[in-house]
């Protein structure tokens, strides 16, 4: 049995015809092809998959696309400038070398922004108790912390 | 120019070019790719750790929905697949040769890991594939099992091999222990210490996938697959499956998420991905989820350590006695059982001068997944035992410890080390003094004092370390100048977060005083790696890829000089070339115009090919024994809370000697990276297999504990860099120092935290519950005594 299901995703109105059990991730991965948005784990701990459900961080692995029918979602490939622009917390993530593989990163970036959001005024020991949620293998989370501290600034700033 | 070589030249730390499409969700790992017309596949894993197969019934799931086929050990069997088999050469004191398994894909005679791959289905869907694999009948005897390298050696423990009955598939010593019980037998004191060095899981985040494209017009295979270096997988495929013919099988990565030494291995399923493909001339897409990866993911460490140091009456080390057992699982991998001896062996002293050794290495079989490269492979665990047993060493000669290691530090250059190695430079004293002052140990008694105020145990520990790097003495580039200007860097090293793009393009921007910005890689496709590229591992693809592309750059500039000589009217011996510039007689044309002119046969010299592209195969001078030695010293302040064992780690300094630093954006990247993994090993990270059944109990993240942002402090690194004489860019390879440096020096540092309640000894990982117990352990001693 199929569903459609329709959601606006980066701004854009998409719709498509899925298996109830269809996750958010695998919505956005394999019926819109939206790549960007990883699977790391089976069990929600890894939190490469995070992208923003009407504005708040959630992982796309801990629900079902439909629960999200009408709804407002934004992955990483949607956080740039039409025009290439990188959003600041991309910008800071370059800047402070905050990515290696690179697997982790969409993830690590939509958290970020979403920290920058909520607490805009969190330091070092904040900002790594709200990485949790977020398994990086290769950095060993300094520059990640570092860029994170560098883009809510920059986000700050942006206002 | 000059402008561009000082912000993007060697030691600039130069943002990362590769960095601009994975920020933006563009990264193409293996997942990513769909090509039409795929199927999809799924293994039946063992559910016993040990077991003989008496029959796997398929009948229901071949006629499952969208089944295409099922298939089983048999089928590999009766189409003539061939057997993985390890190629280690070692052998026993007696000249015995190492025992060597031939591993089918999938096993017909017995299961020996809890895991392992049985059957697979291929099926039109994902789900498809899933749900048959349930329908499979999978009818074994189950045997006893043994999970432990201690049990595997021990009366009546089961056999996994026949032919094998001991389990010891190569009892390797350097020597026979008589040179060692003669220094031992004038010593002041002999000094021992038993570890365990527990066994983890490298976790790249990219969970293991495999796609084989079967083209049947031409019976060519294309893999996609995240490796570390396609040509191993391109060999080992063509061994299998194609008689050898490499021009048969093609790897193909774009982005691989992370390596760390296991993915550089062949695995069964990329071979049983393959198979499938071949035989149904179909493109056969797996993803294994991280349970699966968990389960069939080469494993690292797991060793037991029986160490003795025996010393003169100055402190002086006399002789070093070594019994490690090692945990190799179920198969003899491709560098398993080589890992302590070839591996930790090159290094098996430290920073130390050690005048005897005696070394001896028992590779254990044992019904779990195999153990072998993982960041630092034998390395971190060689510095591991030696530093515990310097530390555990000084209270017992009531010597300071830094003064103890200074004392024995290596300090003439080249030195031989027991096992042939030649390190060829270092400063072991400097690195350590460095670490000293950025960890400001001279300030550490009042920052005790505060944490005792509030109820805290505050430690600080040290380690040095030696590191080898570099593995196969060889490795290939091609340099590409196009006739734009621009240049193709064309190799077989594979970046899969180390930021070869951005590296390699300093070292030819460099060189030849090209923009970097007009650099790019080409690398992640066997089709255009050059012939004699290996891959990257043991952090070899700067002091190996970076010297060829040097020496590439070298014949292009001899090349560009004799067109610029015909370009300028002048001789070739009058052309200088400097910052992109041939010059000659007041006239000058630059490397674009050169490239140009060589691209256009009617501009060239008579006799010369056109273009300017070459390929350079490196060969190191004095082969595996002149590896590059990186060396550090590694302080960590930690603080325990005695009433709960949680250990916080509070901060940490790095020194470390990694040669010339190409990039030092990306080497701290590196440091940072290997300490997390180290401290991951020492506070949280453990494999548990149930003793009984043989069972994985961390097979995902909710039992595994992987080091998270919140676990690391701060890390501050320092460079103390001393060129290596052993290649000519001055690199010692820095990916794997910061796990040689991080256990010790975090244990040290945690047993110093503990030294007051009477706590003398711990093994990893430090665990608030090891911790805890150790505490109450030392309590109930305390009192008895």
């Amino acid at each position: 049995m199929s569903i459609e299901v329709s959601m606006k995703v980066n701004g854009k109105p998409v719709s498509a015809e899925v298996e109830p059990r269809t996750l958010l991730v695998q919505y956005l991965r394999e019926h819109l092809g939206l790549t960007g948005t990883h699977v790391g784990c089976d069990t929600s701990q890894c939190g490469c998959c995070n992208i923003h459900l009407n504005g708040e961080s959630i992982k796309s692995c801990t629900i079902f696309a439909i629960q999200c029918q009408g709804q407002d979602v934004l992955t990483i490939e949607g956080l740039a400038e039409e025009d290439g622009t990188l959003h600041p917390m991309q910008q800071a993530f370059w800047e402070h070398h905050g990515l290696q593989c690179g697997f982790c990163t969409p993830g690590m970036v939509m958290v970020a922004c979403d920290i920058a959001r909520r607490l805009p005024d969190a330091d070092e020991k904040t900002i790594r108790h709200e990485l949790e949620g977020n398994i990086c293998r290769c950095t060993g989370y300094q520059h990640i912390v570092e860029a994170i501290e560098s883009g809510i600034k920059a986000m700050n700033a942006r206002g | 120019m000059e402008a561009f070589t000082e912000k993007f030249g060697i030691g600039q730390p130069v943002r990362r070019k590769e960095d601009q499409r994975l920020l933006i969700g563009g990264g193409v790992y293996t997942d990513d790719i769909n090509i039409e017309g795929q199927v999809h596949l799924a293994f039946l894993r063992a559910p016993y750790a040990h077991a003989r197969i008496n029959h796997i019934d398929t009948t229901a799931a071949a006629q499952a929905p969208g089944v295409l086929a099922v298939f089983t050990g048999r089928d590999l069997e009766k189409d003539g697949v061939g057997r993985v088999e390890s190629n280690i050469n070692l052998k026993q004191l007696d000249g015995t040769p190492i025992f060597k398994t031939q591993r089918l894909a999938l096993p017909t005679d017995k299961v020996r890991f809890a895991g392992e791959p049985v059957a697979m289905v291929v099926a039109e869907t994902a789900f498809q594939a899933a749900d048959a694999v349930e329908l499979i009948i999978f009818d074994a005897d189950q045997l006893p099992a043994v999970v432990t390298a201690r049990a595997a050696g021990a009366q009546g423990a089961a056999v996994l091999h026949d032919e094998l009955p001991d389990n010891c598939a190569l009892h390797w010593q350097n020597d026979t222990p008589d040179a060692y019980d003669a220094v031992a037998a004038k010593a002041h004191k002999i000094v021992s210490i038993a570890l365990t060095n527990n066994r983890v899981v490298p976790v790249p985040m990219e969970p293991k996938c495999c796609i084989a494209e079967m083209n049947p017009g031409t019976g060519r295979l294309t893999i996609y697959a995240p490796f570390q270096g396609g040509r191993r997988v391109q060999g080992a495929v063509a061994d299998l499956l194609f008689d050898g013919e490499r021009d048969k099988v093609r790897h193909v990565s774009d982005n691989t998420g992370g390596g760390f030494g296991t993915r550089s291995k062949i695995y069964p399923e990329i071979i049983a991905v393959c198979y499938a493909a071949k035989s149904l001339g179909r493109t056969v897409k797996w993803l294994g989820d991280r349970s699966e990866t968990f389960v069939s993911d080469l494993h690292g460490r797991d060793q037991v350590n029986s160490a003795q140091l025996a010393f003169d009456a100055d402190g002086k080390i006399l002789g070093y006695r070594l019994e490690t057992l090692v945990n190799i699982g179920a198969w003899v991998t491709e560098n398993g059982a080589r890992l302590a001896i070839d591996g930790g062996g090159r290094i098996v002293g430290g920073a130390y001068d050690i005048p005897v050794l005696y070394y001896s290495c028992r590779n254990m079989m044992t019904n779990t997944v195999s153990t072998d490269t993982y960041r630092g492979a034998g390395r971190p665990e060689a510095n591991y035992i030696v530093e515990r047993l310097m530390e555990k060493a000084a209270h017992e000669l009531g010597i300071d410890p830094q003064e103890l290691r200074r004392r024995n530090f290596i300090k003439t250059f080249p030195y031989t080390t027991q096992m042939g190695m030649k390190v060829d430079c270092g400063d072991f004293a400097a690195c350590m003094d460095m670490a000293l002052a950025n960890s400001d140990w001279a300030g550490f008694g009042p920052r005790a004092a505060r944490s005792q105020a509030g109820g805290k145990l505050r430690g600080i520990g040290l380690a040095s370390f030696l590191e080898g790097a570099g593995g196969r003495p060889e490795e290939t580039m091609r340099v590409q100048i196009q006739e734009d200007g621009s240049v193709n860097i064309i190799c077989g090293t594979f970046s899969h977060g180390q930021g070869h793009g951005t590296v390699y393009s300093q070292i030819v921007s460099e060189k030849m005083g090209v923009p970097f910005t007009a650099i790019d890689l080409i690398q992640g496709d066997t089709d255009t790696a050059p012939a004699g590229a290996s891959g990257t591992y043991g952090s070899r693809s700067s002091q190996m890829g970076g010297v060829a592309i040097i020496r590439a750059c070298d014949i292009i500039i001899e090349k560009g000089k004799v067109i610029a000589s015909h370009l300028l009217q002048a001789d070739t011996a009058e052309v200088t070339f400097e910052a992109g510039t041939f010059s000659a007689r007041g006239g000058s044309v630059t490397m674009a115009e050169v490239a140009k002119a060589a691209h256009d046969t009617r501009r060239l010299p008579d006799g010369l090919q056109p273009g300017l592209d070459e390929t350079y195969h490196y060969t190191r001078d004095g082969g595996r024994d002149d590896q590059s030695f990186p060396n550090g010293c590694h302080i960590c302040e930690v603080e325990v809370d005695p009433e709960t064992g949680a250990v916080e780690m509070l901060a940490y300094s790095a020194a470390d000697d990694c040669g010339t630093v190409l990039n030092p954006l990306i080497v701290h990247g590196q440091v940072h990276g290997g300490v997390a993994q180290g401290i991951g090993q020492a506070l949280c990270e453990h494999t548990v297999y149930d003793e009984e059944t043989g069972q994985l109990l961390t097979g995902s993240f909710m039992d595994y504990g992987m080091p998270r942002a919140h676990h690391l402090s701060h890390m501050a690194a320092e460079f103390n860099p001393i060129p290596s004489t052993n290649n000519e860019l001055g690199v010692k390879g820095a990916g794997e120092a910061g796990c040689c440096g991080a256990p010790p020096a975090f244990v040290n540092a945690v047993l110093d935290a503990l030294s007051s309640l009477g706590v003398k000894h711990l093994d990893m990982p430090l665990t608030p519950n090891n911790i805890w117990r150790a505490i109450h352990q030392a309590k109930a001693e305390g009192e008895t005594h």
